[in-house]
């Protein structure tokens, strides 16, 4: 199922969110409980449509993962597809049965492991017959995976094979370098590598998931056709087959350590296109530096066709397709990056552009006018991040996870409109450091 | 079952038709009535205006949030080239970002921008599409500025230039480092010979390398004129109001007489074709592209369809029921024995296009076990539905799936506006969505069994094999030492 012929259209350009954008809804109030089991719930109603939609989200994410097992994470997190147990009443379901079911409501689960975060997914139709027996499935899925370890044996070599496969490409190469030379030993510059794949057990992701994931642990985001007794309801469903219990305070994670010199890699690989990456670690999404470095951000290099960057190395002179530049917030500061491709004899004059750009923004900061496009960008186009439940749903989950004031959506365009040219300056020149900043080159001559 | 009511009106010398789905169905109803209570509310039908010069004006109103997107289509893609300019379709496409007599290169995207908005383009084989998302009180500005680059396209040879270099570095990311869209570019070019389908979208290299200014100022000139084209807009809108603005913007654009499209027709195949395919990768590759029959707008009407199109409904459930959930019959039998063949495996099939239609077995082998094992095994499923039919649980729960699927669909203004832009550059009238699914309930399980023993011989299969090699690393790492900066 992962590789599928599409009708693939080319677009005139790839937005690769680098950014996790902060979002909002002005005026939508966001309602917000403590539901008995200790869970955080967070509820937007949206009743345009018979749906809904309820994100879980625990700090599970990989970057708790044990060193020699990274991965781990999202390995269980995959592995909860492989069935649930048996229980009073209710059949085992395999792999199989459980597909078919999902099928046959027309709703669906997933679960997935960023570094921060392990998050989990339903989406139903709200009429009550189907909600009913999709929240019951999930419960199941969510509180009794049966981890078979039969067929982790199974998965595990498919899992090997992907890795080596994406290996091969000049993306994954030079990503995996630059991480490592952000992060060093940070747990954001992990990559899940065969022997860490060899040491992990199904007796692992069933421990995982005893540890983790625990109503009182979990951070629930609904949006959808559902009022505040039905929201909670649904949550009391959802939530029946975790163990109840306490919730321990989990242990810190180190920080990214910033850099103290600068480094420079030159990867040799034999591709049509030489790849560019320049950045260094950047902000934890806690920082109060967000909302100057997001707008300045947008101005470098993240506001798509009219952004700098953009405007120097593709529009100007044609050396590249995509060029972005973006922070990546979370828990821990993630990477500040600009990445490029070009043919390879372009690399260098491509890099020496960007360098020299990145500069005279560190140096002189924006102009007023570059400013003011920006916010009337983002401030104009604010109703744009707020306009389906999918939107809606990344933006209450936003709002649980880094636990930000409930108003923040409706205060979010007065944050971007209060931002300086003189705030900009000062966060960049606090945030990156020029002596300070890696580069890869893959594939240049 | 479903009852389309087509509801010409005239109004403003526009013909109209808008259209209301109801339905209801034993067994079904609990999705049934979540349908018509979404469709059923007031004024939300889509809508379709012709306007005098021809062109095309379709509106989704959507009122959840104060946006909207505005999409400008224009039916010609790259199967509208010629041997020698492949890719002009998208190379013109960039180039409508360049500027007019009044807007100057780049002013289009900031414009834009400056209002709040998101935008992009797309080309595909069959179709150009142009799109702004927008806060719904912008609508007037942005259709100012896309009816006039529709209209008034003006670059200089330097911009185009410039422009062609950034196509070549996405051909570039796109293809040439990405051995498995080299392994179907390859593909196409092996099963079609006289149909424009063989070319890439984004064109050969050598063509690009080669392709001048003129290259696209006449495919412009040629192709982009009111009758070729359709706007549609979906979001916070009232229909009467944009059809006034179309009117203003779009109504008084000059048409032009559109050229002949010459078929190309494909001829039958007669035999099976094969080709490996080299590429730096670790994992074989193996697809299989049997040429089937799908839905031509002139099959449709209010009667039976025709026996392709019912052919390509049964097609539609055969897809799904090889690949439409997890578990489905190609996963079960071929990625989860302790012995499995595959990695992965994948089964494609879309019933609606301008050309010829493909439906795609796909998969990587498991470590030790041959493409050729692979492809036997995907071929061995689709023999079993022949042999054995499907089950009526099968069935419905694919019928299922999709009828969900339509409500969540409902979220996505964008995707909807999208929806109705593709199957009017397919030539299918508004109602095809919904009126599609209706006739997918009434496929059989003996219809499905049908299509898999008709269409899956050798005569029209086209088999590609990626055969993986080492990556060559002919230069050498230099790596400066620590500290050093440029």
């Amino acid at each position: 199922m992962l590789f599928r012929i599409c009708t693939t259209a080319l677009a005139r350009w790839t937005v690769l969110a680098l950014l996790p954008m902060a979002t909002a809804w002005a005026g939508l109030p966001i309602e917000h409980w403590q539901h008995a089991s200790g869970a955080q719930v967070y509820l937007v109603r949206s009743m345009g449509i018979p749906m809904v939609d309820l994100q879980l989200d625990f700090d599970a994410g990989d970057r708790r993962s044990p060193v020699g097992k990274t991965g781990l994470a999202g390995v269980m997190a995959s592995s909860m597809r492989n069935g649930v147990k048996a229980a009073p009443g209710l059949n085992a379901l395999d792999e199989n049965a459980l597909g078919e079911a999902w099928a046959d409501l027309g709703a669906s689960f997933s679960a997935s492991a960023g570094s921060d975060r392990l998050t989990f997914a339903l989406r139903s139709l709200t009429y009550p017959d189907v909600l009913s027996q999709a929240s019951a499935l999930a419960a199941r899925q969510l509180g009794e995976p049966a981890f078979p370890e039969k067929l982790w044996q199974r998965d595990r070599p498919k899992l090997i094979a992907s890795i080596k496969e994406a290996n091969t490409r000049p993306a994954t190469v030079v990503g995996r370098a630059f991480g490592k030379a952000v992060y060093g030993n940070h747990p954001y510059g992990r990559e899940t590598s065969e022997s860490d794949l060899n040491n992990i057990s199904s007796a692992d992701m069933q421990a995982l998931h005893a540890q983790a994931v625990r109503s009182c642990y979990a951070r629930i985001s609904l949006v959808g056709a559902v009022d505040r007794a039905q929201a909670d309801a649904l949550v009391a469903k959802v939530l029946e087959r975790l163990p109840r219990g306490d919730c321990p305070g989990l242990p810190p994670v180190e920080e990214v350590q910033p850099l103290t010199a600068s480094s420079e890699q030159r990867i040799a690989f034999d591709s049509a296109q030489a790849h560019v990456m320049v950045g260094q670690p950047g902000i934890k999404r806690s920082s109060p530096d967000y909302f100057a470095l997001l707008v300045g951000n947008h101005i470098l290099g993240g506001g798509g066709f009219t952004a700098r960057l953009t405007e120097e190395v593709r529009e100007k002179r044609g050396l590249t397709y995509g060029i972005y530049s973006g922070f990546s917030p979370g828990l821990h500061a993630g990477a500040f990056t600009i990445n490029l491709q070009t043919r390879p004899d372009q690399a260098q004059q491509a890099l020496d552009l960007v360098r020299s750009e990145l500069q005279r923004f560190l140096t002189d900061g924006p102009t007023e006018q570059e400013l003011q496009a920006a916010k009337d960008n983002l401030i104009g186009g604010f109703a744009l991040r707020i306009d389906s439940n999918r939107k809606l749903l990344d933006n209450v989950a936003n709002i649980a996870w880094n636990q930000l004031p409930l108003d923040y959506l409706d205060t979010w365009t007065d944050q971007v409109q209060r931002i300086t040219t003189k705030d900009i300056r000062e966060a960049f020149s606090r945030t990156l450091q020029a002596q300070n900043m890696v580069t890869v080159v893959l594939g240049g001559k | 079952m479903e009852h389309i009511k087509q509801m010409p009106r005239k109004f403003m010398g526009n013909y109209t038709v808008s259209w209301r789905a109801h339905c209801c169905r034993a067994g079904l109803a609990w999705l049934m009535l979540g349908l018509f209570a979404v469709l059923a509310q007031a004024g939300d039908e889509t809508q379709q205006f012709i306007l005098r010069n021809g062109l095309t004006l379709i509106v989704k109103p959507d009122h959840r949030a104060p946006t909207a997107v505005h999409m400008l289509w224009v039916r010609v893609g790259s199967m509208d080239e010629v041997d020698g300019t492949s890719g002009v379709a998208h190379v013109l496409e960039h180039m409508l970002f360049k500027g007019t007599p009044t807007v100057k290169a780049g002013d289009f995207s900031r414009r834009v921008a400056a209002m709040g908005g998101r935008e992009n383009a797309f080309t595909n084989k069959d179709y150009t599409g142009y799109y702004q998302q927008i806060p719904a009180a912008r609508l007037a500005d942005v259709m100012q500025l896309e009816a006039d680059r529709f209209a008034n396209n003006q670059w200089s040879d330097e911009d185009f230039r410039k422009e062609l270099e950034v196509v070549k570095e996405e051909r570039r990311l796109r293809t040439e480092d990405n051995p498995h869209a080299r392994l179907y570019e390859a593909m196409a070019a092996t099963s079609f010979q006289a149909s424009p389908y063989r070319r890439p979208v984004v064109g050969w290299m050598s063509d690009l390398e080669s392709m001048v200014p003129e290259d696209a100022r006449a495919f412009y000139r040629r192709w982009y004129t009111p009758a070729n084209a359709a706007v549609v807009v979906a979001g916070d809108v009232d229909p009467q109001v944009v059809l006034a603005l179309a009117e203003k913007y779009y109504g008084s654009l000059a048409n032009t007489p559109l050229p002949e499209r010459k078929p190309r027709t494909e001829p039958a195949q007669n035999g099976v074709r094969r080709l490996d395919f080299k590429a730096p990768a670790e994992q074989a590759y193996v697809a299989l592209g049997f040429k089937v029959p799908g839905i031509r707008p002139d099959a449709l009407g209010t009667g039976p369809w025709d026996a392709q199109a019912q052919d390509a409904l049964a097609l539609t459930v055969l897809a799904a029921v090889l690949d439409g959930y997890e578990g489905a019959r190609l996963d079960r039998a071929l990625t989860q024995s302790e012995d499995h063949v595959a990695d992965s495996v994948g089964a494609h099939y879309g019933a609606t296009a301008r050309g010829p239609v493909t439906f795609m077995l796909s998969g990587v082998p498991a470590s030790g076990k041959s493409s050729a094992a692979l492809e036997s095994a995907l071929r061995a499923q689709v023999r079993r539905v022949a042999d054995e039919g499907i089950s009526a649980t099968e069935l419905k729960r694919v019928v299922n799936q999709w009828t969900a699927s339509e409500v969540y669909q409902q979220d996505s203004v964008f995707n909807q506006a999208r929806k109705l832009g593709v199957n009017w550059a397919s030539g299918l009238p508004l109602s095809f969505e919904s009126e599609m699914l209706g006739r997918l309930r009434g496929v059989t399980p003996e219809q499905v069994q049908a299509v898999a023993a008709r269409y899956f011989g050798d005569d029209e299969l086209t088999v590609a094999t990626l055969l993986p090699q080492p990556p060559s690393l002919k230069r050498k790492p230099r790596t400066p030492p620590p500290g050093t900066r440029h």
